[in-house]
C-alpha cells in the first residue's frame, strides 16, 4: 500500500488555506468578536489551534478555542461490538448567543458532523454555528456543507485522507492512502 | 425357564471367587457355576436361555444400600416404581430406601405400602428401612420390633441427625437387641445450619454460607463413642470427611462395631465443582476439599469403609433450578454409581473384587438382606457389567424421574448390561442384548 | 466518519458478575472510561444520546435506595430507558424461580440487566440462562462490583495511582461483598490489603485471597494509605453472633485516635450508609479525610462507564 500513498495538499498550499478560511470567517463574522472556535476530537484540533492563531495575527485577539468529544452521540456506538475511546470534551464557557466556527480537519459521509452539531446543542444555544474544513472529500450521505472548505479533493470511498499537522510530527501535508 | 450365563469373568468376593465361568439360573436361584458347562449335561429339561457374556462381568447384584424413592408424599421427584427402575438400569438388583417420606416410614402401614409399591413394580427388590424417631423428630423411638416384622431392615432418620445422644444411645441399644442396624446422618446443626456449601476457601470465594467439616465429624465421634460404651453397632451414612474416616479406621481396629458407607460424588468430586454455583452440585454432607476426597478414596481402599451407596436423591427441577441458597440438597445417583466407582479400578484404587465388596456383599452383610453372592442356592440376583463400555452421562435419558445429575456430559467407562433379578432379567442394554 | 476501530477498545464479556475474573486492563479501562463521563453529569443538560434506545432492567431482590438510584440516573444520564423491578425473595420462593424469571425477562428483549440479590451467585445463574448483559449489583455475600469498581476510581483520583497502597478494609469479612470484590480488584490493582474485624466475622481461608488479616485494629490501621469501613450490618449474619453493638464499636469503631495511626494522608472510606459511632465516629466521617461523597458521585460515572462498555456486547 506503501506505493501507492501520493501527497495531495503540501505545506504551502495548507498555510495559504488557512489563511483564507480565516480572512473569510473574519469577513463573514465582521471581525472576532463573540467567535468561538470548537474543534471536533481529534482531527480538528491541531487545524483550530492554527486557525485561531491566524486571527490572532491578523486581528490581534484571542477567540476561545473548546475542545468536543462526539463519541457517545455517534450513531453507530453501540452497533459496533468494539466501543471507540473516549476522549474529553473540553468546553469551559458558554455557547449561548456566541457564533460558533466548528472545526474538522476532513468532511467525508457527514456523520461525524451531525453527531457534532446534536452535542453543541447540549452545550446551549449558539446564535449561529458554522462550518470550517481543510478537506472535502465529498460522499456526503447526509445534506451537511462546510461553510469554509481549504480544498475540495475527489477521492475514491475506499481511501483514506489523511491530515499531518507539524505540531504531532513530521511536516504539513494532506495524503490520500 | 432355565439361564445360562456363559464365558463371563464371575468376581464373588463371597467365595474367593474370580474366573472365567459359566453360571446356571435356575427356579430364582444359582443354581451352578462351573467353567464351560454344556447344555446335554443340564438335566431336568425345559428350555434354558443362554447369554454369552464374553468380556463381561458376572458378579452378585448391585446393593444400594442408601436411596431416597420420595414415595409415598413427593411422587412428583420419584416413585417407588421410576425408582426401583432407576436401579436395575444402573446395575441395582435391591436397594435400602430411606423414611423421609410423607408421611414418614416411621410405622407399619407405611412400611407395608412400600413393599406393596415395590411388589407391584416388580422391578429392583426394594427394602425399606424405617425411622429411628416418630416423624423424624428426634424425641421418641419408634415401634422397633413392629417395623423389623413388616418388613423394614434398618433404621435411619437419614435427612436429619439424631440430636439428642441420649436417644441415639437408646436407638443403638433397643436396636441392637433386634440385631436391625442403625444408619447414622451425621450432623451438627449447630454448627451446619443455613450453610450451603463445605466451608472452605472456595465457600469463602463464593461467598457462601458454609457446612464445616467438624459438624459431620462431632457426630460421627459421638456415635462411635456410644458404640463404644454400649456394646453395639452403628452405620455412618455417607461419610464425606478425611477426619471421619480415621475416627472409623481408629474406632475399627479398636473393635468396635462401627461400619461406614460414602457415596461416589465424596470420591468423583470437590467442592471446587460449586464454582459455577451449578445446583445440582448441591448435597448433604456437601462435597469437601480434595484432601477428604482422597482420605475417603483411602478408606475404600484399606477397607474403613465398607460401603459405595448412591445416596440417590431425586429433586424436582422447580427445587433446583433456583438461587443456589434455596435448592434443595441432593443429587440422584442410581444411574451413574456403578461407572463412577469402576472409575476406582481404572486408576488402581480398589480392584474388581474390591469394588463388588462395597456394592454388593457388605451391604447384604450391614443390612442382613439376602443376596451378595453366586454360591450355590443363593438367589439369582446378577448384575453383568461391561468394563470396557464407553457412555456419556445424559440425563434425559435416565429412568428416574428426575434429572439432578451433576455428571451430565461427563463421559464414563463401565456400565451394568443386564440386570437380573430372582432369576428374570429385569434389564438389558439394547446396545448389548438387543 | 472517522473509522472507530483505531483506538477502539471494549470489555470482551458479555457480562460484569464480580471482580474476581477482572483483569488489570479490564479495571482500568472502566476507570478510566468513568473518568470521562464524570464530566457530563457537571453540564447542564446531564445527558447524552448514546445509549438511546437500550433497555437496561433493573432487577432488584433486595432493597437498595442507593445501588438502584445510582443504576437508574447512570442509565439515563447516557438516555437508555430503565425499568425498576422489585421483587422480594419471599415471593420467589413461594412462586415463580429464577429460570422462569429469566425466560420471561429475556422474552421482552431487554439489553442490560442489572439485579441485585441476596442469593450469591444469582447473578451467575441469570447470565448463564439469558443472552442479556448481566450487571452484578450485589449478590449476598460474594460480590458488589460496582462498588469495588467506584472505590478504585476514588482511590485513584486521591492517590494518583493504586500499587504498593496499604489499604485496609475493617468490619463484618464474613458477610460482605464489598469486602471481597475490592479484595479481588486491589489485589488485581497491586494493592496490599488487610482484613480486620472480629476474629468470628473472618470467613475461612480468607488469607488465600492474598490479603492479611489482622483482628486488632490499631495495629490493622498503623501505616495505612486507605481505611475502608464497612456498614456493621447485624440483620445480615445467620445469627447474631457478636455480643453487642456497643461492644462492636469499642473495637472497631473508627475515631480520630485511630485514624492517627494511619498515613498523614491517608484517606477514609465508606460504601454508606453509615451507622454513625457504631463504625465510624461522625467527626471522621465528616472529617478532612473522608472521600464518602467522592464515592457516592463516582458511583454514578463508573455505572454510566459499565453500561456503556457492556452495551451491544450481546452475541
Amino acid at each position: 500500500m506503501e506505493n501507492k500513498k501520493r501527497i495531495v495538499m503540501d505545506a504551502d498550499r495548507i498555510d495559504r488555506s488557512i489563511s483564507r478560511i480565516a480572512y473569510e470567517m473574519l469577513e463573514d463574522n465582521k471581525g472576532a468578536e463573540d467567535m468561538i472556535v470548537i474543534a471536533i476530537r481529534t482531527g480538528g484540533i491541531l487545524l483550530a489551534r492554527r486557525i485561531r492563531e491566524k486571527i490572532s495575527h491578523i486581528e490581534g485577539v484571542e477567540v476561545p478555542l473548546g475542545i468536543l468529544d462526539i463519541t457517545l452521540y455517534r450513531d453507530d456506538v453501540i452497533m459496533r461490538g468494539k466501543k471507540p475511546k473516549m476522549g474529553e470534551t473540553d468546553i469551559p464557557f458558554s455557547l449561548d448567543d456566541k457564533r460558533v466556527i466548528l472545526v474538522d480537519d476532513v468532511i467525508f459521509t457527514g456523520r461525524t458532523i451531525r453527531a457534532a452539531l446534536d452535542a453543541l446543542m447540549d452545550f446551549g444555544r449558539p446564535r449561529l454555528i458554522r462550518l470550517a474544513v481543510l478537506v472535502d472529500r465529498g460522499h456526503r450521505e447526509l445534506p451537511i456543507q462546510p461553510d469554509y472548505v481549504g480544498e475540495k479533493l475527489p477521492s475514491a470511498f475506499w481511501e483514506e485522507v489523511s491530515v499531518n499537522l507539524s505540531e504531532s510530527g513530521g511536516s504539513d501535508e494532506v495524503l490520500i492512502l | 425357564m432355565k439361564l445360562l450365563l456363559k464365558g463371563g469373568r464371575i468376581i464373588d468376593p463371597s467365595q474367593d471367587m474370580d474366573e472365567r465361568s459359566d453360571v446356571l439360573i435356575d427356579k430364582g436361584r444359582v443354581a451352578r457355576i462351573a467353567k464351560d458347562m454344556s447344555l446335554s449335561r443340564n438335566k431336568g429339561g425345559g428350555s434354558t436361555q443362554i447369554i454369552d457374556l464374553e468380556g463381561a462381568i458376572v458378579a452378585p447384584g448391585l446393593i444400594d444400600m442408601h436411596t431416597h424413592l420420595r414415595e409415598p408424599g413427593f411422587e412428583y421427584k420419584e416413585t417407588i416404581r421410576t425408582g426401583a427402575a432407576a436401579a436395575v438400569a444402573g446395575g441395582f438388583t435391591a436397594v435400602a430406601c430411606m423414611a423421609n417420606t410423607n408421611p414418614v416410614n416411621d410405622n407399619r402401614s407405611v412400611t407395608d405400602f412400600i413393599l406393596r409399591q415395590a411388589a407391584a413394580a416388580g422391578l429392583a427388590r426394594v427394602y425399606p428401612l424405617a425411622a429411628v424417631s416418630k416423624n423424624l423428630e428426634g424425641k421418641q423411638l419408634t415401634e422397633f420390633n413392629d417395623l423389623k416384622e413388616a418388613g423394614a431392615v434398618g433404621l435411619s432418620d437419614d435427612g436429619r441427625p439424631v440430636i439428642s445422644s441420649g436417644l441415639m444411645r437408646q436407638a443403638l441399644e433397643y436396636a441392637h437387641s433386634l440385631s436391625l442396624p442403625v444408619i447414622s446422618h451425621c450432623e451438627d446443626l449447630g454448627l451446619s445450619e443455613g450453610g450451603a456449601m463445605n466451608e472452605s476457601f472456595v465457600s469463602t470465594d463464593l461467598g457462601l454460607p458454609g457446612i464445616p467439616s467438624i459438624s459431620e465429624d462431632i457426630m460421627v465421634s459421638r456415635d462411635i463413642a456410644i458404640a463404644r460404651y454400649t456394646g453395639t453397632a452403628v452405620h455412618i451414612a455417607h461419610v464425606s470427611t478425611a477426619e471421619s474416616v480415621e475416627m472409623i479406621r481408629r474406632a475399627k481396629r479398636e473393635g468396635v462395631a462401627v461400619t461406614a458407607e460414602t457415596a461416589a460424588h465424596y470420591f468423583t468430586l470437590t467442592d471446587e465443582s460449586l464454582r459455577g454455583y451449578s445446583t445440582n452440585f448441591k448435597v448433604s454432607p456437601p462435597l469437601r476439599g480434595a484432601r477428604d476426597r482422597d482420605a475417603v478414596r483411602q478408606g475404600l481402599r484399606d477397607g474403613t469403609i465398607d460401603a459405595i451407596a448412591s445416596d440417590h436423591a431425586p429433586h424436582a427441577s422447580m427445587e433446583k433450578d433456583v438461587e443456589f441458597a434455596l435448592a434443595a440438597f441432593g443429587m440422584i445417583g442410581l444411574e451413574t454409581s456403578l461407572a463412577l466407582s469402576l472409575a476406582l479400578v481404572g486408576q488402581g484404587i480398589i480392584t474388581m473384587g474390591r469394588l463388588i465388596e462395597l456394592m454388593s456383599l457388605n451391604p447384604s452383610r450391614i443390612l442382613r438382606i439376602p443376596g451378595g453372592s453366586l454360591r450355590e442356592g443363593s438367589i439369582a440376583d446378577v448384575t453383568v457389567i461391561d468394563p470396557e463400555r464407553e457412555w456419556t452421562v445424559d440425563p434425559s435419558t435416565f429412568r428416574s424421574k428426575s434429572r439432578n445429575c451433576p455428571f451430565e456430559g461427563r463421559r464414563l467407562t463401565g456400565k451394568a448390561v443386564l440386570t437380573i433379578v430372582g432369576g428374570k432379567i429385569l434389564y438389558r442394554d439394547a446396545e448389548f442384548l438387543p | 466518519m472517522t473509522p472507530a476501530s483505531d483506538n477502539a477498545i471494549t470489555l470482551t464479556r458479555k457480562d460484569l458478575l464480580g471482580l474476581k475474573d477482572l483483569s488489570r486492563d479490564e479495571i482500568n479501562l472502566v476507570l478510566d472510561t468513568a473518568e470521562s463521563f464524570k464530566e457530563i453529569s457537571t453540564r447542564t443538560i446531564k445527558k447524552v444520546p448514546t445509549l438511546r434506545g437500550t433497555t437496561v432492567i433493573n432487577l432488584f431482590y433486595e432493597a437498595s435506595t442507593r445501588t438502584r438510584t445510582s443504576f437508574e440516573i447512570a442509565a439515563k444520564r447516557l438516555s437508555a430507558d430503565t425499568v425498576n423491578i422489585s421483587a422480594s425473595t419471599s415471593s420467589v420462593v413461594k412462586g415463580e424461580t429464577l429460570v422462569d424469571t429469566a425466560k420471561t425477562l429475556e422474552a421482552m428483549n431487554p439489553d442490560i440487566i442489572v439485579i441485585r440479590h441476596s442469593c450469591a451467585g444469582a447473578p451467575h445463574i441469570l447470565a448463564r440462562l439469558v443472552s442479556q448483559s448481566i450487571i452484578n449489583a450485589g449478590d449476598g455475600f460474594h460480590e458488589h462490583p460496582t462498588q469495588a469498581l467506584l472505590d478504585l476510581l476514588t482511590i485513584r483520583q486521591r492517590k494518583g495511582g493504586i500499587e504498593g497502597l496499604k489499604v485496609v478494609i475493617v468490619g463484618d469479612i464474613q458477610h460482605s461483598r464489598v469486602a471481597r470484590s475490592n479484595v479481588y480488584g486491589m489485589t488485581t490493582m497491586g494493592a496490599r490489603v488487610t482484613l480486620c474485624g472480629p476474629a468470628i466475622l473472618i470467613p475461612r481461608s480468607v488469607e488465600q485471597m492474598g490479603v492479611t488479616v489482622e483482628t486488632d485494629m490499631k495495629k490493622a490501621v498503623r501505616g495505612a494509605d486507605v481505611v475502608m469501613m464497612l456498614r456493621m450490618q447485624f440483620e445480615r449474619q445467620r445469627s447474631i453472633v457478636f455480643p453487642s453493638i456497643r461492644e462492636y464499636s469499642q473495637l472497631f469503631c473508627l475515631t480520630g485516635d485511630t485514624l492517627e495511626l494511619a498515613k498523614k494522608d491517608a484517606i477514609v472510606m465508606h460504601p454508606g450508609p453509615i451507622n454513625r459511632g457504631t463504625e465510624i465516629a461522625p467527626e471522621v466521617a465528616d472529617g478532612p479525610r473522608s472521600v464518602i461523597l467522592d464515592q457516592v458521585s463516582n458511583g454514578v460515572a463508573v455505572r454510566m462507564a459499565l453500561l456503556y462498555l457492556l452495551a451491544g456486547g450481546r452475541q
